[in-house]
């Protein structure tokens, strides 16, 4: 048999390989957008019920006898805010289901609204004083969360008593239920109650550790950049600082953690969870990105221009500060926001360093106990209610709309400003 | 005066020195050639008054509190100094608490040591004060010496740079030096109480020790054989499933993919890199690990709620674009002329790539595999929240395993006192990780060096 007839018998069975060998890299590519596309649809679907909150129509009355108060009183800040509105919220209740009269019934009734609810009407009387002495006036009420479950998905959850459902029936009737965007969402910090929590804390808390880390490994990275590439003289230890580099930004982020605990905290004496370290955590873990990236864009620089820099006489500090700084920024910006992105999302360092803690109050400083978005979502969805998941897939979508916007920047930035030499 | 106003007056004094060195070299000006501009003369006066200030209050802030600490200590009686070392850290909380609100403490002795304190920062505060006035004015008045008019300033400062930026190039050793002896020091005070043998070949981890020492069962095993495991069964998992897609991806990304079909996958698929891990953590725990457990049990398999495969397959999608891009870089720099030879020969696209390209990139593509491992094995929030807590040796993919990095996280963040073998564990587990990793990388980067050299 010729040698043609021999390529020819095994041609059919090589073209058939070629093709399910395609066929193999067409299905891993789909295979990798089928996990990003089941990844984000679930956390959207998750995360849609937590923009929604039900809330309930209460007509609470205000008239000067069922508030215990004389009719010519002055109303200062002490008494408005000492006023009996659990006690309010409890009696529109029940003038709305004036047929409730057993005991064990009017708990339930009361279980319909949020346990925040008289913060809630407490803070809509302060602002509005002139509302005493009405009759009645008619308010949205926000609903317990299993009330909320129920409400919205339509499912029971092991804590709803058949009598609150027929309550609920009854509401809807009267369309005095209804579900309103969630606002405490975003005003809100964290709380035990899932209606109430919202992740205005951990925002705040993730702005003042990346304003730290952004402060802190800017400049450093910047410089570290510009000395290694520019000025660092070619040695043993200049090879070494380079190496270090190198692993540092290989190192798993949780020996970062590791070492804030052991060094900023127990040694240096700072204070747990707040965003001070938590910054200086992150700084060092992103400085190895930032110095990178840095690097790569002071060496684009084409070196006709620092000649040209010299040539006119200025000094090489000169020259690096007044024309290659410059003229690398973007790329350096480029990779800092990526080292920002990154930052952001971290998560395990900062558990290492006490930012776990349930922290009710919005953080003011760098100094305050603060937990960022990350955290936040992490300790939400160990939580057992059910409310909490869609809270923490709500997070998880705040999140990835701020990394989103991030690297979407960066991008521009990169585009935009991208020069060929 | 506390510390920030100090920094503002210092701030002050190095502004008042910048602007009268500058009008000092104006004067000189008048008479002789200066040998640098005026403002050079005013920045390096404002230099020489403000930083040895400023080095003075941060040394000050990170060594003052620990200071302060272990003169309250020498001035406590004997009697309670010599106590155990928790009644004594008791103790000290107390008073610190006491000077910090200001309360009143009916306890003679604490009352004294409160005064001594008292006394004693007052003092120091006046120390500091006085120092920094003292830095910061004879820097001023060096500033207005001949010397210094007579000096080239330009160049000074040039120097006073660079001498910064390579304290800023200086922060990764330092950095890489408190990661070493940060772990180190504590593995080693673990290391006393804990075998160092037990530790690594140890078959049982269950590190409940007890808070009285007369407590039953309380002494604690630190056998870390069932984490290593662990961490390797989920790591194998996730490199199962992120080896042969993202390779695959990279192939077919850069040898079959038409340009524009490339430029928009590639940032689409580097998107799953991007994403938070604790965002995989939450998709893990709550619709994987659900998934595999009803899959299971429609199988008639029994399945645990946090199986070690939930965790690393979520593990893998995470790793596969970096995986993936890795690759990509290595099969690009092989050169067109091997791929031109092959298929002038004869061979098909795919004979191609199997034959020549994977071959020529292999050791670019073991070292890149390697990276994404090391990746996998100090990976956290996955595995904290969708992996168990039980320490099981087990090799069965179904069950609940717990890793490395689940333990460290779950001994730091409990209430816990520093000291306890406990909490040194996730000190000792955390030297192991650092270690391994380290090593993992330095191999990987040195593999893909050469890589890279054989074919520039």
């Amino acid at each position: 048999m010729s040698n043609i007839k021999l390529v020819e018998k095994n041609l059919k069975k090589r073209y058939a390989r070629e093709r399910r060998f395609q066929l193999y890299g067409k299905m891993a590519v789909l295979t990798g957008f089928i996990f990003l596309a089941l990844l984000l649809i679930d956390i959207i679907s998750k995360a849609m019920p937590a923009f929604q909150a039900t809330e309930i129509l209460l007509d609470i009355p205000l008239d000067h006898a069922t508030l215990e108060l004389e009719p010519a009183q002055k109303l200062d800040q002490d008494t408005l805010s000492a006023l009996n509105y659990a006690g309010l919220i409890k009696t529109a209740l029940r003038q709305a289901f004036p047929e409730v009269t057993n005991r064990s019934d009017k708990k339930l009734l009361y279980k319909l609204v949020s346990d925040g609810a008289e913060f809630t009407l407490r803070d809509h009387i302060i602002s509005n004083p002139e509302l005493i002495g009405k009759d009645s006036i008619s308010l949205w009420i926000k609903a317990d969360d299993d009330i909320d479950t129920l409400f919205k998905l339509e499912t029971l959850t092991s804590r709803v008593k058949p009598e609150q459902v027929a309550f609920v029936e009854q509401l809807k009737q009267e369309n005095r239920i209804a579900t309103h965007f969630n606002t405490t969402f975003f005003s809100n910090s964290d709380s035990r109650e899932p209606e109430q929590a919202g992740i205005k804390g951990a925002l705040l808390g993730s702005f003042w550790t990346l304003l730290v880390t952004l402060l802190l490994s800017l400049p450093i990275g910047i410089g570290a950049a510009v000395y290694l590439e520019e000025f660092a003289p070619q040695n043993k230890l200049t090879d070494f600082v380079e190496i270090n580099i190198n692993n540092l930004a290989a190192v798993p982020s949780i020996v970062f953690g590791l070492l804030g605990l052991a060094v900023f905290i127990n040694f240096f004496g700072m204070p747990r969870s707040a965003p001070l370290v938590g910054g200086l955590v992150l700084s060092l873990m992103t400085l190895p990105t930032i110095i990178i990236s840095s690097r790569a864009a002071i060496k684009a620089v084409p070196p006709s221009i620092k000649e040209a820099a010299l040539g006119l006489g200025a000094s090489h500090v000169q020259t690096v500060f007044h024309h290659v700084i410059p003229l690398a920024m973007p790329g350096i910006l480029t990779g800092a926001i990526i080292g920002m992105a990154q930052a952001l999302g971290e998560t395990a360092p900062l558990l290492m360093i006490g930012m776990v803690a349930f922290i009710v109050d919005v953080p003011g400083g760098i100094l305050d106990s603060a937990t960022v978005l990350p955290v936040q979502i992490y300790l939400w969805a160990d939580s057992p209610e059910r409310a909490f998941t869609a809270l923490t897939a709500a997070t998880i979508l705040v999140l990835l709309v701020f990394l989103a916007t991030m690297n979407t920047l960066a991008i521009l930035l990169r585009k935009h400003f991208e020069k060929r030499w | 005066m506390s510390s920030s106003a100090l920094i503002l007056i210092i701030l002050g004094l190095s502004l008042i020195a910048f602007l009268t060195g500058r009008q000092r070299a104006y004067r000189q000006k008048a008479h002789s050639r200066l040998k640098a501009l005026p403002n050079h003369y005013g920045v390096l006066t404002a230099l020489w008054s403000g930083v040895p200030a400023l080095i003075l209050i941060v040394a000050w802030l990170l060594a003052g509190p620990a200071y302060m600490q272990h003169q309250i200590i020498q001035s406590l009686p004997d009697s309670i100094a010599s106590q155990q070392q928790d009644t004594l850290e008791l103790y000290l909380n107390s008073i610190n608490l006491a000077i910090k609100n200001g309360t009143a403490v009916d306890d003679p002795v604490s009352q004294k040591a409160i005064a001594g304190y008292q006394q004693a920062e007052q003092q120091s505060r006046y120390l500091i004060t006085g120092l920094v006035f003292t830095l910061c004015l004879s820097g001023i008045i060096f500033g207005l010496s001949k010397k210094l008019v007579d000096s080239h300033a330009r160049i000074s400062i040039e120097k006073a740079i660079k001498i910064a930026l390579m304290l800023c190039s200086g922060v990764a050793i330092f950095t890489t030096i408190g990661i070493v002896l940060s772990v180190l020091f504590e593995a080693i005070k673990f290391f006393d109480s804990v075998s160092f043998f037990e530790f690594i070949f140890g078959t049982t981890w269950s590190p409940q020790t007890s808070i009285r020492t007369d407590q039953v069962g309380g002494s604690g095993t630190f056998g870390a054989i069932p984490l290593f495991v662990g961490t390797l069964l989920i790591s194998a998992i996730a490199m199962f499933i992120a080896v042969p897609i993202g390779l695959m991806t990279a192939i077919y990304l850069s040898e079959y993919a038409s340009n524009r079909f490339r430029t928009f996958a590639k940032p689409a698929l580097e998107l799953l890199a991007g994403i938070p891990t604790v965002v995989y953590g939450f998709f893990a725990a709550l619709s994987v690990a659900p998934f595999i457990r009803d899959l299971g049990q429609s199988l008639g398999l029994t399945v645990a709620s946090e199986s070690a495969l939930a965790a690393g397959i979520v593990m893998g999608v995470m790793i596969i674009p970096f995986v993936s891009s890795l690759s990509d870089d290595v099969i690009n720099a092989v050169p067109q002329s091997m791929r031109d030879g092959s298929l002038g020969l004869g061979a098909t696209h795919s004979e191609t790539i199997k034959q020549v390209v994977i071959p020529a990139a292999l050791p670019g593509i073991v070292g890149g595999i390697l990276l994404a491992a090391s990746r996998a094995i100090g990976e956290t929030m996955i595995v904290v929240m969708a992996a168990g807590l039980a320490a099981n040796l087990t090799a069965n993919p179904l069950d609940a395993v717990t890793t490395v990095t689940v333990q460290i996280v779950t001994l730091l963040t409990g209430d816990q006192e520093f000291d306890s073998p406990k909490t040194l564990a996730a000190f000792a587990l955390g030297l192991m990780l650092f270690v391994t990793t380290l090593v993992l990388n330095v191999i990987a980067l040195h593999i893909v060096r050469r890589y890279r050299e054989q074919y520039e």
